[in-house]
């Protein structure tokens, strides 16, 4: 029989076998690692090579408390944004921050601290989480928060699940005023609009993102589709709910043209033109939040070889040269990319390896090719220069002297870290790879 | 519709307690643990939005002496029973079970004996004037087959059973609802390699809850599993001797 393989969202495998059950405090006691739903793209749910076992959170699922007068959810890290999505929008309540895909659990969300087209005014999801529950290396279990074991609390908000096994989250829900959104297109010309228009946007509107052509060259370059919205008002919102939507799978694993530069160049073109500047209307949520959700397995279209996402944040002070020389570097390197998102981030988290700051995060899809490396090492290289950073969620390329030269809390991360597990038996095949942990 | 679930913690169960409960029928939970079962009932009260709290009791098929009192306390918290699923049973692999013969003789028994013994007080105590009988076989009682030799025996025998339950009680308002899940991903078969068409627990309850609602005999779930058991049942054994499924 073959040796099981397990990857994250980006489809590279390593050796590697998940353990599900409803019962996380038994399965986690001699775990080195533990998983939800395996939506980030690199290495950072998979396990080291000698520990090839994995647990997935899943089938812990049950909500344990809600508190209808002050949206405090407490639930087993399992609880995935499509529960939650399915059983409190319609009650006025949703998830305060929420990512680009609604198949994630509460667990994974803080262990990767993730952030959402609000973050220019909400922050990222630790700044909602008010208590956490975890199974730590020594195997006790730990209740932390703000006023208990505070440096646990931060080091685990964005620690990728390195600091103990996630059990139970406390998260404050936001009301929101209908369950439907209000938004609106923009589609502009180059990248010089969009940064205007994102930046504009952003004093006003309390969700804003968008895409850009990252094929398009010369005064084109950077021309994109950029979102705008807020939750609809009463009177806005149609009065029914909005119907679930028809959800497609990619069936098979497509070969490596199909998200290849030609390919790109056509799609790109023909989404510019679809996607044309529209009058601020209703919009369906889970259009807006989680378009990429209705094409399951999309990241089956990238190949036998995968792809990995490069996210990076480059602050506020790095100008908007910063954002043109990064694109301008990816098209030297050839690197064709079907998706890439820019998004404006607010001020820095309290968690100590979370990953926005202010500035301009820009996320590029990339297909796994023999130079992948190296493209990973050159934009990094670039983004250090400029002070910015990676998002572990997504990352499998960077070496470890990048990521420390990035990375001015790491020290602080990793004695805290060290604190709680001073044999550093939570591990994964990233920080195998980027912090020196045995493999 | 009143529905008393076996097995309602984990797995199957769980979902297909949810699925009731968020469409609004009664709900009492039957199982092994009641920390367990008590917070199963909050989660289930808070999904369903429910403001009368979710009734469980201690039942396990391993002891036939729980039967009645569960039953006894399901009767007199719902007043009426609808609908009675068994979802709870017992697994392990051929060879786990090969080496160890205690462990056989557990799992037939659970499987088997007290399953049986469990419908039958079902029918007895609470199913006077009818009732939906749904238990779970599988689709490894449809063949012997080698990776299920004995798990596949228990839940063939559990399966004909059941079939019998219909023929003689159907025209007395005895609906009986035989479940053959595939391979589907819970704590039952982690650790093990899904092959094409494995399900999720949530798919297969929505599946479940359209056959009781039918009262349709057998149903396979997912539903391909229909037609790969259709294969398989007609391979000679010549085949079904070389092949590892």
């Amino acid at each position: 029989m073959t040796e099981p393989q397990l990857s994250g969202w980006g489809r590279v495998p390593v050796p590697g076998q998940e353990l599900r059950s409803e019962d996380l405090a038994r399965l986690t006691s001699d775990a080195v690692l533990t998983r939800g739903l395996g939506r980030s793209y690199g290495d950072s749910s998979l396990p080291p090579a000698s520990r090839p076992v994995v647990v997935a959170t899943p089938l812990a699922d049950r909500i344990l408390s809600f508190d209808d007068a002050t949206g405090v959810l407490r639930a087993e890290a399992g609880y995935s944004l499509e529960s939650l999505y399915h059983d409190f929008l319609a009650r006025g309540w949703f998830t305060p921050v929420t990512p680009g895909t609604q198949f994630v659990t509460l667990g994974g969300m803080v262990a990767a601290d993730v952030h959402g087209k609000n973050h220019h005014v909400d922050g990222t999801i630790g700044r909602h989480v008010r208590s956490l529950r975890l199974r730590v290396a020594s195997g006790a279990i730990v209740e932390c928060s703000r006023t208990q074991e505070p440096d646990l609390f931060r080091a685990t908000i964005g620690g990728m699940g390195l600091t103990g096994h996630i059990l139970e989250v406390e998260l404050q829900l936001v009301r929101v005023p209908s369950p439907w959104i209000w938004g609106e297109m923009m589609r502009v010309a180059n990248i010089d609009e969009y940064l205007d228009a994102l930046k504009a946007s952003a004093a006003h509107w309390p969700f804003t993102m968008g895409w850009i052509d990252c094929l398009s060259t010369g005064p084109a370059m950077g021309r994109g589709v950029l979102q705008r919205g807020r939750w609809a008002t009463p009177a806005e919102a149609p009065r029914e709910f909005p119907r679930a939507l028809i959800r497609v799978p990619v069936p098979v694993v497509c070969p490596s043209w199909v998200m290849g530069h030609t390919v790109g160049k056509i799609f790109n073109e023909g989404y510019y033109r679809w996607n044309r500047t529209t009058p601020a209307r209703v919009v369906h949520p889970a259009k807006f939040f989680y378009p990429l959700d209705a094409l399951v397995h999309w990241n089956r279209l990238y190949g036998r070889r995968g792809f990995t996402q490069y996210q990076c944040v480059l602050p506020e002070a790095a100008g908007r040269a910063a954002v043109k020389q990064l694109l301008e570097l990816l098209t030297r390197q050839g690197a064709a990319s079907f998706l890439c998102v820019i998004k404006d981030c607010g001020e820095q988290g309290e968690g100590l390896l979370s990953f926005p700051l202010t500035g301009t995060s820009i996320a590029l899809d990339l297909p796994v090719r023999d130079n992948t490396q190296s493209v990973v090492d050159r934009l990094n290289e670039f983004v250090i220069s400029q002070g910015g950073r990676i998002y572990l969620a997504k990352d499998s390329f960077t070496r470890a002297e990048h990521f420390r030269a990035m990375e001015p809390r790491l020290d602080e991360w990793l004695a805290i870290r060290r604190k709680w597990d001073p044999t550093g038996k939570l591990r994964s095949a990233q920080s195998v790879r980027l912090f020196g942990d045995p493999a | 519709m009143n529905v008393v679930v076996l097995g309602a913690t984990k797995g199957i169960g769980r979902a297909l307690a949810r699925r009731f409960a968020e469409r609004g029928d009664r709900v009492f939970l039957l199982g092994r643990d009641p920390a367990e079962l008590d917070r199963s009932a909050h989660d289930i009260e808070i999904r369903a939005n429910s403001k009368a709290p979710i009734g469980f009791a201690h039942c396990d098929l391993a002891d036939p002496d729980t039967f009645g009192p569960a039953l006894a306390a399901s009767a007199s918290a719902l007043s009426q029973v609808d609908t009675v699923v068994v979802t709870a049973g017992d697994f392990a692999t051929q060879p786990a079970l090969e080496a160890d013969l205690a462990r056989t003789r557990h799992l037939l028994t659970v499987n088997f004996t007290n399953t049986v013994l469990f419908c039958e007080e079902v029918r007895a105590q609470l199913f006077g004037r009818g009732g939906t009988l749904c238990v779970f076989s599988s689709v490894a009682g449809d063949r012997g087959r080698k990776p299920v030799i004995l798990y596949g025996a228990a839940k063939a025998g559990l399966a004909h059973y059941l079939e019998g339950l219909d023929h003689k009680y159907r025209a007395q308002g005895l609906r009986v609802v035989c479940v053959k899940p595939g391979f589907v991903k819970t704590s039952m078969t982690t650790g093990l390699k899904p092959p094409p068409f494995a399900g999720e627990a949530d798919g297969v309850a929505a599946d479940v809850v359209r056959a009781i609602d039918r009262g349709q005999p057998v149903v396979y779930s997912p539903r391909i599993w229909q037609a790969v058991m259709l294969v398989i049942r007609s391979l000679p054994r010549f085949v079904m001797r070389r092949i590892e499924f």
